[in-house]
């Protein structure tokens, strides 16, 4: 190996190698420099737990960061962690669990639906792909869960934006513009993520009913009351099958809704929503705080879809249109359950064709949402678009990604042809 | 900055202005088109009103497509553009330039839309903050960001400047409270990012343009998320004999797991200033005197404010008090309010400072800002947003003594260099505008600064929105969008005075 081939100093690193595995950040960076150097494209990975999520795309190289991990600094008082990207989200969640701390975003593990098994990745791709689960209308997305970051853009050069603090307004977000932005942009290196204290308790209100417009009314009505919920789902028939609990007295699908605080507000709360709710004793079982964890951790991680051999379909609408835009789904033969208090549809379809997934695409469309194709069958995969963009946004993006990647090397064609 | 350095005028667009004003006729009503001296006044100066400059001319459009044509005009003449709110941004956001046109959006007032069922307000940028929350609060909803000029500001200059408040720990920013935007860019292009939906899809250009300080983008109108309001709130007013007491109360707080909706500290000097400007009744003999306020439902509440009454206790705060009435909730905040009018009546003219520290800093900070008011002797007073690490120094002086402008200018300048250097922000809610753009090599180097001016130049390759903002000027390299900042070794490069 010529000195030419080595990798910056300490741990040299075959550059010839088609998979590229960094340990420090001046590594990556020098790696991300060589490439743009050469016009080599890089794909950019850590535990490949959503690398199925997105457009396939071939690169000469793989960035792999599963050995750039670590803790750096946590102070639970200062409500921040930073880390290294490709630290696996496990356990980030066990050091901030020692102080009863949470990322109170419930980052989605997709681990059952592509594998069958928890693998929530890294932070650094939860960061790229910015899925968030049933807290998101409280507590916000992981883009919101980003203080500041260290990264390497397109050229190599190592920039920085935000800091650890709240409350930062100097400059540009930039943590927002590369959170969800599946790694097209900049490398994440170091990363300084919100925490948050874990809540005392929680209870889970379980209405059973049959409908969906009722299912849809209560979690409507959840999200507008005081008891102030911190998740609202609603499983039909389908997938309700599916939930076993102690606590859980009727069949059928319901509509879940989640208290979290103190012990003794949980209870007040949730009787005071049955009132508000108007609904009968009978319908309404109440997860105690175990059976919670578990039915929420399941939600989270998509567990209905566990092994899914279909396709997996996620379609975000105003709440207010979710119940026309499922009646108009039924003739595609989907199975959905639906989260977000009634704004995130998760959608089944066993069978897809494309011509049925552009009609889906501009139901959704004119409805004011949006869909992201998370998991499709490998022969539509490359004849579809898997992100939807109007043509405006696209030249901006455009812009956008030459102004951090001007020679197109990070993860080409993840999102759109031609970004 | 007292020799503050802008772009350079040109003098070539100052002798098109005839010409500008009858092509503008064309695109929006006369009367709407403002140039001669006294109807321009009120329009040279926000609210850091140290500074002041006429612009050439002021536009006032009353639809998207107007504001697109003119933007769409300038761009094609070269015509530098600074788009204005309210006027009420504390770091000149809005100071116009000799040369330029300002776009006043003002008569963008109205809200189009009250959705309840998904919890929203689509309202055009001039609409006020607390205007949105009086739109809704009859329904028991409100809008969670409250600056402290919401009474005046715009829910457009919020979303250009990322607007705080003094709830942010608990509800966020205007970030994390915004659905949607519709925003023209600088080539008249009208387009839309988010909607009524969450994380919409993409690049979050929502997110860039939230807090880029109207350099991206003019924003025509938003979409805010809207809130139940809490069934209740209750505060506890307590004092300490000393600030590190008050600062380990905050940690304890903070790690005992509750967030409070709001927490502020005043300092020894801002409580006296307040006491005797209003009678606001705090504990005079306290060096840091706290209000912490909890939210939600009614038991959880109790609780909680039980559990920080313990802490404060624990902490050996000098006194303690918990509100027994909304009445009283508000006469704790009351004084705090009337702080800032109160240093006004101490001195001539204060400078309000807003820089962002780690919490547990609070302590060392105020100590080294009181060693430099020693130093630059100007006297100082400090409200800190203590649950989310924001500090705003008040330096007092007079400006009209050019010696102590001068010196106010420098002692701000080390607050917040000495913000940086403990981990902290440059600014935590006022943003950057003109006033701290030469500290930006404080936080960042060149390459930070070049990525940020990449993007500048991806969405306004000609640098002619609001330029000479957020970004140090230095030599010549304003028109190449580059930035040089001696190999990042000058740490403070005092630019105007070169």
């Amino acid at each position: 190996m010529s000195m030419e081939e080595k990798l910056n100093s300490q741990t040299s690193l075959d550059f010839k190698s088609s998979v590229l595995k960094p340990e420090t950040e001046e590594q990556i960076a020098d790696i991300i420099k060589r490439c743009y150097r050469k016009n080599i494209p890089l794909e950019i990975q850590g535990r490949n737990s959503k690398k199925n999520i997105g457009r396939n795309f071939q690169t000469q190289k793989i960035l792999d960061l599963s050995n750039y991990s670590g803790i750096i600094k946590y102070e639970p008082e200062e409500l921040y962690i930073k880390v290294k990207s490709g630290t696996p989200l496990k356990e980030i969640k066990e050091a901030i669990d020692k102080k009863n701390q949470q990322l109170a975003f419930e980052p989605i593990d997709f681990g059952p639906l592509f594998f069958g098994k928890s693998n929530e990745g890294t932070i650094g791709g939860v960061l790229a792909c910015n899925f968030a689960g049933p807290r998101r209308f409280k507590y916000g997305s992981a883009r919101d869960h980003l203080l500041g970051f260290k990264g390497v853009n397109g050229k190599g050069e190592i920039i920085k934006s935000g800091g650890t603090v709240v409350k930062n307004v100097t400059g540009y977000d930039l943590s927002k513009i590369l959170t969800g932005s599946y790694g097209t942009l900049t490398v994440f290196t170091e990363v300084a993520i919100k925490v948050l204290p874990k809540p005392d308790s929680v209870k889970t209100l379980v209405i059973a009913n049959p409908h969906l417009k009722k299912g849809l009314e209560y979690l409507s009505l959840a999200l507008a009351s005081s008891s102030d919920p911190s998740g609202a789902v609603f499983y039909p028939e389908f997938f309700s099958k599916e939930f076993t609990f102690n606590d859980l007295t009727n069949e059928g699908p319901f509509s879940a809704i989640r208290i979290e605080g103190s012990k003794l507000s949980i209870d007040e709360r949730i009787k005071r929503l049955i009132q508000e709710l108007k609904v009968d004793k009978k319908d309404v079982s109440i997860l105690d705080p175990e059976q919670s964890h578990i039915f929420w951790e399941n939600t989270t991680s998509l567990k209905v879809f566990s092994n899914l051999k279909g396709n997996l379909l996620r379609v975000v609408v105003p709440p207010s249109e979710t119940f026309d835009v499922i009646t108009k789904l039924k003739p595609f033969n989907v199975k959905y359950f639906i989260d977000w208090g009634g704004s995130l549809i998760w959608l089944q379809l066993d069978k897809l064709t494309a011509n049925d997934l552009k009609r889906i695409k501009e139901l959704i469309l004119s409805f004011s949402g949006y869909l992201t194709v998370v998991k499709i069958e490998e022969g539509l995969k490359s004849s579809v678009d898997i992100f939807s963009i109007d043509e405006i946004r696209y030249k901006i993006s455009e812009k956008i990604k030459e102004s951090f990647d001007p020679k197109r090397i990070l993860n080409p064609g993840k999102m759109y042809s031609g970004i | 900055m007292t020799n503050l350095q802008m772009p350079k005028v040109e003098q070539s667009i100052l002798s098109m202005k005839d010409k500008i004003v009858s092509d503008f006729e064309n695109i929006l009503d006369s009367k709407n088109i403002l140039f001669d001296d006294d109807e321009i006044r009120p329009y040279e100066t926000d609210a850091l009103a140290a500074y002041k400059q006429k612009p050439l001319i002021v536009v006032l459009p009353e639809t998207v497509e107007q504001v697109s044509k003119i933007l769409k005009y300038c761009n094609e003449n070269k015509i530098k553009v600074v788009p204005r709110g309210a006027g009420t941004g504390l770091s000149g956001g809005s100071l116009p330039l000799a040369d330029c046109v300002l776009l006043g959006m003002g008569k963008f007032n109205k809200i189009l839309e009250i959705d309840y069922k998904n919890k929203c307000v689509v309202a055009q940028p001039c609409v006020t903050n607390l205007a949105i929350t009086h739109a809704v609060q009859d329904n028991k909803f409100y809008y969670a960001p409250d600056p402290s000029s919401q009474l005046a500001c715009s829910i457009g200059g919020n979303v250009a400047e990322n607007s705080g408040g003094v709830h942010s720990l608990k509800y966020g920013a205007t970030t994390n409270n915004l659905l949607g935007i519709q925003v023209v860019l600088m080539d008249g292009t009208i387009t839309r990012f988010g909607g009524k939906t969450l994380d919409a899809e993409g690049y979050d250009l929502l997110g860039l343009m939230t807090g880029s300080e109207g350099l991206l983008g003019v924003i025509t109108e938003v979409t805010v998320k809207i809130l139940k309001s809490p069934e209740v709130a209750k505060a506890a007013l307590i004092g300490f004999s000393n600030i590190e007491d008050a600062g380990r109360c905050v940690s304890e707080i903070i790690a005992k797991g509750i967030i409070p909706a709001g927490m502020e500290i005043m300092d020894k000097a801002l409580t006296k200033a307040t006491n005797d400007y209003c009678k606001a009744g705090y504990p005079v003999d306290a060096e840091a005197m706290m209000i912490v306020e909890l939210d939600g439902t009614e038991s959880e509440v109790n609780e909680l404010i039980n559990r920080v009454e313990e802490i404060a206790k624990k902490n050996k705060c000098s006194s303690v008090k918990i509100s027994k009435s909304n009445e009283e909730r508000l006469k704790f905040w009351a004084g705090r309010k009337a702080a800032f009018p109160a240093c006004g009546d101490l001195a001539p003219d204060y400078m309000c400072m807003d820089g962002s520290i780690p919490k547990g800093k609070l302590a060392e900070v105020l100590k080294a800002i009181q060693k430099m008011s020693e130093k630059y002797q100007l006297p100082v007073a400090n409200a800190f947003h203590a649950g989310d690490g924001n500090l705003h120094p008040l330096i007092m002086f007079n400006a009209n003594d050019p010696e102590q402008m001068r010196k106010t200018e420098e002692f701000g300048s080390e607050i917040l260099k000495y913000c940086v250097k403990v981990g902290g922000a440059l600014t935590g809610e006022h943003g950057v505008g003109i006033e701290k753009r030469e500290l930006m090599c404080e936080a960042f180097n060149d390459t930070d600064i070049q990525q940020q001016l990449d993007i500048k130049k991806a969405l306004d390759p000609n640098s002619l929105l609001n330029p000479g903002k957020v970004y140090p000027i230095l030599r010549k390299c304003a028109e190449e969008g580059r930035v040089h900042v001696h190999g990042g070794k000058t740490k403070f490069p005092d630019i105007p005075r070169f």
